[in-house]
């Protein structure tokens, strides 16, 4: 496991590689889709066959009846007759639902410090895409502070130190044990006074059921308000890929508590599909603003819709 | 947000009753229910494929009893046999070799292997009295070997030290050397996060497991994990004879058909759960549970099974006779139902078994309605005979009695009033109803059928 990746043409090997991963292995939606079709006709049975790898990919129950029912109808219609038009049907399909949610963060001039709360249930990687993204935004130009807001797992402040040196950006931290709404407004107001342009609050993990945690996210909020009433201006949800149905409880629960504006989804390098994020488009709309492709400072690239579907369906289409 | 076997079940098999025995049409209609319901609660695909095909060739000709609809006498074959499939019944950890005893952990990233390491050396500890030390062999993710240190010392076992910078294998080697010179009973190897697409890290827990020879070798899988968790319990199972399974974070919504995949395609047992951040939050497995969870009902068949034991159904019918017969609402009316109250365990442990119940449980414990039912009996215990039949003679002083004769304050008198005022409306309201009104009210919450005859 290697933890720097060649700079330069980051981007573009990133999405390579995700496109590699995503289809690595095991089947994905369009792998063998020569395989729906028999001689020119298409198989009955291919509009059940893409329901199944949806679901294979936690789409889930809702998002998949969608998307089928749509092809279904084309192909009825008589719309849809061979391979390349049912690839690029569902392509056309997988476009409408997340080109509208792909909306990068964006930090306009006048919001100073763009203060950015970070959130999730335990382990989804927090921690690690704060680090990542911090790296980032410094080598975009702008000043970067973050918060240790966990002040409650085991080492939680240790790993964000490592990370902010890594990213070398200052860290606001009041250790261990301390009131995490207390060390969030401590960092607001050093940001403030610094005149940072952004900072990012580390929060710990909790399950969106665990009613006082979720509290706490409230009073975060409120705390941090008494020195910008408009903050934060981003409340930015991160989802493990490998979540099945349950991402949409959590952001749903997450959305009720603090009022997302954002999701980032992480571990698309494992072999699980993200197709979660199709559920949370369909359900929630929220704009996705990261995909978290590693364990490296690097592996982090804004969510790009076109790239995801190519990845996904294949952009010979 | 889901809809439940049961429900589904009952929806589309109890309009075709009559028969003796699941015809195969129902069993075929019902299975495709069963996909849909097993699919929303995250078993893997082909697993789900599997379990079905096992359902169906045990229920086409079973038999209908006469108290059971077809969807209850299929919701029961399915429930029989999932918890069969997730194992029957739970297993304890293996410690049967020549001490040390080595538990190697192994999991995905985030999945919970730190925290469960901590939690077992402190269950090793305190309830099979072990002697346990712990090692990290995680040099790639920041300050993973400060965290274990951290909860070493929580839960009061030895910690070896390890460093960034070392070879894993290497860690793991001299851990054990340590740990048979201190006549350890048991070393604990915590290990690094690791996809089961990599390569070289998949590689890496091999040679782990090949340098310590563990007697069990747990893969710890969060129980929200979704469609992946087949592919990667199979991933690991190919590289390491896996011996068991631990699956975490179970005290969220999750529906958990993880643990249904992660059996089904290892054949390993699982066997704990865990059910907090905390080093004590972890329990033994049990399958039908589990099961219960997974089809979304709850443990629902406890939860009839548990009320119409602990209810002492003629008593709630005398009661509810008494208060239609009566004018007021008294009391020692109000006693009784209380007592009734405690005698069904508390809402407590019913909520507890209700699906999405763990969030009312929460709501409910902070209320702590059991010890507010107790304060409730000792004060009406406390009045006169009078004082339960006329509430309206208790004024200040015989407050302050009724207090004193509890225990208690006489703001506590005062709470207890305003409860029974309510208490005394609400009935009014209800037309004398009263507990056995309340019972069929909470039958109606239950899905349709559930409260079939008695067996
Ligand atoms: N493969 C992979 N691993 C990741 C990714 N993002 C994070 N991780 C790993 O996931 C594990 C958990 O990451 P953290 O950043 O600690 O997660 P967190 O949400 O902060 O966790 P808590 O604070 O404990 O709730 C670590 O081992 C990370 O290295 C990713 O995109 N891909
Ligand atoms: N609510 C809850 N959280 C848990 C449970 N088990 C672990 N966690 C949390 O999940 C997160 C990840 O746990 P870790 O023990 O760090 O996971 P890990 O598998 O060691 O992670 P890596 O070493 O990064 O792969 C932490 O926030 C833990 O507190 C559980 O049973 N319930
Ligand atoms: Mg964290
Ligand atoms: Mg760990």
């Amino acid at each position: 496991m290697s933890l720097e990746t060649p700079v330069g043409n980051r981007e573009s090997s990133l999405v390579k590689s995700l496109r590699a991963r995503l289809n690595k292995g095991d089947s994905w939606l369009t792998y063998d889709l020569g395989r729906l079709f028999s001689a020119d006709k298409l198989r009955e049975d291919a509009i059940d066959q893409l329901e199944e790898r949806l679901l294979l990919a936690d789409a889930g129950v809702d998002a998949t009846n969608w998307l089928t029912e749509r092809l279904g109808y084309d192909l009825r219609a008589g719309r849809i007759k061979t391979e390349v038009q049912l690839r690029a049907a569902l392509r056309k399909a997988l476009l409408d639902l997340l080109l509208p949610v792909a909306k990068p963060l964006d930090f306009p001039a006048y919001i100073k410090p763009y203060v950015m709360f970070v959130a999730g249930v335990n382990g989804v990687g927090k921690t690690t895409t704060i680090g990542k993204l911090a790296t980032r935004l410094k080598r975009d130009g702008k000043t970067v502070m973050i918060a240790a807001g966990d002040t409650f797992r085991a080492a939680a402040v240790e790993q964000l130190e490592t990370w902010a040196t890594r990213a070398g950006v200052p860290l606001i931290s009041q250790g261990a044990g301390a009131d995490s709404a207390s060390v969030i407004y401590d960092a607001v107001s050093a940001a403030k006074a610094r005149g940072a342009d952004v900072l990012i609050a580390d929060t710990a993990g909790r399950l969106h059921t665990q009613i006082h945690l979720m509290d706490e996210l409230r009073k975060i909020k409120r705390v941090v308000q008494k020195l910008d009433p408009f903050a934060p201006h981003e409340v930015m949800l991160v989802v493990d890929a490998t979540t099945g149905q349950n991402a949409l409880n959590q952001a749903l629960q997450f959305h009720e508590a603090i009022g997302l504006t954002g999701v980032t989804l992480t571990k698309l390098d494992g072999s699980a599909k993200g197709g979660v994020l199709l559920a949370i488009a369909r359900r929630l709309a929220l704009p996705v603003r990261f995909i978290g492709l590693g364990e490296g400072i690097d592996d982090l690239a804004p969510f790009d819709a076109v790239n995801f579907v190519d990845a996904l369906v294949g952009d010979d289409a | 947000m889901f809809e439940n076997l049961s429900s589904r079940l009952t929806r589309t098999l109890d309009a075709l009753r009559g028969a003796g025995r699941l015809t195969e049409d129902q069993v075929n209609t019902a299975a495709r229910e069963l996909r849909m319901a097993l699919l929303e609660a995250d078993v893997a695909l082909p697993v789900v494929r599997d379990f079905v095909d096992q359902v169906k060739a045990r229920a086409v000709g079973a038999e209908v009893t006469q108290s059971l609809t077809p969807g209850q006498a299929l919701l029961r074959i399915v429930q029989q046999e999932l918890t069969a499939t997730l194992g029957g019944k739970s297993e304890a950890l293996n410690l049967r070799t020549q001490p040390p005893a080595v538990l190697l952990m192994c999991g995905l990233q985030g999945s919970g292997k730190t925290t469960t390491t901590g939690k077992l050396a402190l269950r090793l500890r305190e309830v099979d009295k072990k002697k346990v030390i712990v090692v990290s062999c995680d040099v790639y993710r920041p300050a993973a070997i400060e965290q274990l240190k951290i909860v070493a010392r929580n839960v009061e076992v030895e910690w070896f030290e390890s460093q960034a910078g070392q070879d894993p294998v290497v860690i793991a080697k001299s851990a054990l050397e340590y740990a048979k010179k201190q006549y350890a009973d048991v070393l604990i190897v915590d290990t690094a996060g690791r996809t089961a697409i990599d390569e070289t890290m998949m590689q890496e827990i091999a040679a782990l497991h090949a340098a310590l020879n563990p007697i069990e070798t747990l893969f710890v899988v969060d129980s929200m994990t979704g469609q992946d968790a087949a592919n990667t319990a199979k991933a690991f199972a190919d590289r390491l004879p896996l011996t068991g399974v631990i699956l975490t974070k179970t005290d969220g919504d999750a529906r958990g058909g993880a643990a249904l995949s992660v059996r089904h395609v290892t054949g390993k047992p699982v066997k704990f759960i865990g059910v907090g951040e905390k080093s004590a939050a972890l329990e033994v497995f049990h399958p039908d549970r589990i099961a219960a969870r997974i089809l979304g009902q709850g443990d629902m068949l406890g939860l009839i099974e548990e009320t119409t034991r602990k209810v002492d159904a003629d008593e709630a019918l005398r009661l509810a006779n008494k208060l239609k017969s009566k004018k007021s609402f008294d009391l020692a009316d109000y006693r009784e139902q209380m007592q009734q109250m405690q005698k069904m365990g508390g809402l407590d442990s019913l909520l507890e078994k209700l699906p999405g119940g763990a969030k009312l449980q929460a709501q409910v414990q902070k209320a702590q309605p059991e010890r507010e039912i107790k304060r409730a009996i000792a004060i009406i215990n406390s009045m006169t005979r009078q004082e339960r039949r006329y509430p309206d003679l208790i004024k200040a002083s015989r407050k302050r009695r009724i207090a004193l004769g509890a225990g208690l304050e006489v703001q506590d008198v005062n709470k207890l009033m305003r409860q029974f005022d309510q208490t005394r409306e609400m009935m009014k309201k209800m037309q004398g109803g009263g507990m056995a009104k309340m019972m069929r009210s909470l039958a109606g919450k239950l899905p349709p059928g559930m409260m079939g005859p008695p067996r």
